[in-house]
């Protein structure tokens, strides 16, 4: 019983701690103009936290016209039309998914009943949350190229999965991460410490995920933040908890279904207003007066002057967002190193009843992720053209609702009733798409505190299915609730650095003692220990000494910059004239923060670490103490089982053990 | 639950199996590393060397926005590369060495 009131303290802890990380972010904005990049998160962060990063861009282009803040018009019946629909579809298959939840086996894996094809699709549904749907194309229609680029690497991070850990994991695992370390360790210390990982892990994105899952409901439909947390909560507790793995795998196939047919009709609009000539598609950006006058204003920041064609040529060319190429190659690092790391990710080759349905779902999965961010540069430029980048920042500084006003304006092109629908349609997707995501979250963490930890560390996995399956779902039952009340914690907090922190302990951590477990013979039950610990809280440590961190000094000197550019053009206006009203806001918005003084949450005047993303450091310090750990203290039978790991996860023999129950 | 019981260490050692582990390694591994050369090129050359990344090559498209396309075409190469080599080679020889354990 102590064991599980540690594991409920340490549960509890990281909640705490991820509230606390939110919390550091209270009145960060400010901060922006001081740091050379706005957001090296990148699209994960503008969904996340839209408010975050409107005085940044309030301050930084100040559109031409009166600032008036225009709203994204939903037509209520439909859209509510929709939502219903998709709710009472997943609900269907939760019932049915239901009843064939019987075994242990069912919940956590669907009984390894899942297709190779049926799988990719989960997959994808799995993988791209609201931020790559709605943030990307944003960021390609407020920075062109970098947004692009930007997209690159989650498709690039599925090399690792296909080749590194696909196949191995569906040949040496069961249900968790704790399965494939703790084959040739003690399994105690080692299943405790990974359920630990995995549960940080998913606290960190899921509190991402819950937080702009709210904000997005809100401006969408109008529904206040509180209830929709309250409301996408229940929905993913309902889908988990009696549905298991069966029902979570089906409402990640709808989602990936829905988000394609989505971007694949949008993309067809956009192209057919181009008469399907790509090249022309791309000489009407480079000529368009709206993004050219965009970029000159964008580069003005840096002292560059352009106008005409050649700001035009500028939006398709890198260096307009991401402007730290070290922060670029440290997430580049976590993103190709993290997602082969996930835990909700690695679960899902559990599913599938062989190696080779494992290889063809990653290779179904990598053709709908890249096929997606492909279409997503279409729709980014597309608004870019049709919307043009002022309208777009004029309904969100952060450029997410891009993707909506398209579909609202190329459907409204057609008939008026039809944009309401299109826009409809693209808000029940990204309601679809949270459901998804989270979902799985939820389903991995309670997988390792139910599976690991209570099954195996409190009761020595002598627990029958019954009793399995009942702590499968009362685990979900808590995780999810935890999940609602964070949701609501850190509504006005910005969380979007925690999607890069669950990808670099993913990287740091999860991923060296994966791959050492399954590839070298000397790793050992202190090699998986030291590695989890120091890849953990070296990613963690690094972030907190970061400047994603609110660092009242550094916000005071730019609050200062701002109050000096302020009164120069206040010198500069013709006598008698006063600045306009954004500008005179910006001004005594400077003068408050100024005043500001004292340290960050760890008592630093500046950021220790200049990179936001802690990767390069990390995930080198995570594989060094793994290696260590394990030649520090050297274990026999570790040895002497590589010989089994390494027979099992080539070549599946033995394996029928874990598929029956 | 009556499970077969296996000697790992004699198929360790089975020259079928030997042979599997060295094609696999080779394979997996080099064309990791290649696509991580390959992707990494992509942030680098962007901040470092971005006159390359502004050549235009087809009207308005420049080289950048052609390198980043090719990332996509790349990564699905490199995957059904991989599905036909582990479908025509990898496969086989686990069925020869299953088929020759259970004889």
């Amino acid at each position: 019983m102590t064991m599980k009131k540690i594991i409920i303290a340490a549960t509890l802890a990281l909640s705490v701690a991820s509230a606390a990380f939110a919390e550091e972010q209270k009145g960060a904005p400010a901060a922006s103009p001081a740091v050379s990049s706005p957001a090296e998160q990148g699209a994960a962060a503008a969904v996340a936290a839209p408010a975050a990063q409107a005085p940044a861009a309030a301050v930084a282009a100040p559109a031409p016209a009166a600032p008036v803040k225009k709203e994204l018009k939903t037509n209520k019946v439909i859209t509510i039309g929709m939502f219903a629909v998709i709710i009472a579809i997943t609900m269907g298959v939760v019932v049915w998914a239901a009843s064939q939840t019987k075994t242990a086996s069912d919940f956590y894996a669907a009984g390894g009943g899942i297709t190779g094809t049926q799988n990719g699709w989960a997959i994808a549904g799995d993988y791209m949350s609201a931020a790559s749907f709605l943030g990307i194309s944003g960021l390609i229609s407020l920075y062109g190229y970098d947004g692009f680029m930007y997209s690159v690497g989650w498709l690039v991070a599925y090399i690792t999965v296909l080749l590194i850990v696909a196949e191995p994991c569906r040949n040496a695992g069961k249900y968790t991460l704790g399965d494939i370390l703790s084959f040739r360790t003690s399994p105690k210390p080692v299943r405790a410490i990974a359920a630990i990982s995995t549960v940080a892990v998913s606290t960190f994105y899921l509190t991402a995920q819950m937080v702009g899952a709210g904000k997005l409901m809100a401006l969408l439909i109008g529904v206040p933040y509180k209830m929709s947390i309250i409301g996408v909560g229940v929905l993913m507790v309902g889908y988990v908890v009696f549905g298991g793995m069966v029902a979570t795998t089906w409402v990640q196939i709808i989602k990936a279904g829905l988000l394609m047919s989505g971007a694949f009709l949008l993309s067809f609009l956009v192209m057919l207003k181009a008469g399907f000539n790509p090249i022309g598609f791309f000489s009407t950006i480079v000529g368009s007066p709206d993004i050219q006058d965009h970029v000159s204003k964008l580069v003005l920041k840096d002292g560059v002057i352009l106008a005409g064609a050649d700001a035009g040529q500028r939006f398709l060319e890198p260096g307009l967002y991401l402007k730290n190429p070290l922060d670029q190659i440290s997430l580049g690092m976590a993103l190709v190193l993290g997602t082969a790391g996930m835990p909700h990710i690695l679960m899902r080759f559990f599913t599938v009843p062989t190696a080779q349905a494992a290889r063809k779902s990653v290779i179904i999965a990598m053709f709908i992720i890249g096929g997606f961010y492909v279409l997503t540069t279409l729709l980014g430029f597309g608004a870019a053209i049709h919307l043009t980048p002022q309208g777009i920042t004029a309904v969100d500084p952060g450029g997410n609702m891009a993707t909506l006003m398209l579909a609202q304006q190329m459907g409204a092109d057609i008939a008026p009733i039809l944009g309401d629908i299109f826009l409809a349609f693209l808000c029940a997707v990204a309601f679809a798409t949270i459901l998804a995501v989270v979902s799985g979250l939820v389903l991995a963490a309670s997988a390792a505190i139910a599976h690991d930890i209570y099954v195996n560390v409190i009761k020595d996995g002598h627990a029958d299915q019954h009793e399995q399956v009942f702590a499968a779902r009362a685990t979900s039952f808590v995780v999810g609730a935890c999940g609602i009340l964070i949701g609501l914690a850190a509504e006005k907090q910005n969380v979007a650095h925690l999607v890069a922190l669950a990808f670099a302990v993913a990287a740091s951590g999860n991923l060296p003692v994966v791959v050492l477990s399954l590839f070298w013979r000397k790793f050992n039950t202190a090699g998986v220990i030291s590695g989890l610990l120091v890849g953990t809280i070296a990613s963690i440590g690094l972030v907190m000494v970061s400047p994603n961190m609110t660092y009242p000094k550094v916000v005071a000197e730019g609050a200062k910059k701002v109050i000096v550019a302020m009164e120069k053009k206040q010198a500069a206006l013709p006598a008698g004239e006063t600045l306009g009203e954004k500008d005179a806001k910006a001004l005594a918005k400077a003068k408050v923060d100024a005043q500001l003084t004292g340290t960050s949450m760890l008592g630093l005047e500046k950021p220790l670490f200049t990179l936001k993303n802690p990767g390069i450091i990390s995930i080198p310090l995570g594989f060094m103490a793994a290696i260590l750990g394990a030649l520090a203290f050297p274990n026999r039978r570790s040895e002497e089982m590589f010989d089994e790991v390494y027979v099992r996860q080539n070549t599946g023999l033995g394996m029928a053990k874990a598929v029956e129950h | 639950m009556a499970e077969r019981q296996y000697d790992w260490k004699a198929i360790a050692k089975n020259p079928k199996f030997v042979e599997l582990h060295h094609k696999k390694t080779a394979f997996l591994f080099g064309w990791w590393i290649f696509s991580c050369v390959y992707y990494f090129l992509l942030p680098i050359g962007a901040a470092y060397t971005p006159g390359i990344f502004k050549v235009k090559m087809i009207g308005v498209i420049n080289f950048g926005y052609v390198f980043a396309l090719s990332q996509f075409f790349v990564s699905w190469g490199i995957a059904l590369y991989y599905a036909h080599v582990a479908n025509k080679d990898f496969d086989r020889l686990t069925r020869e060495l299953i088929d020759e354990l259970h004889l």
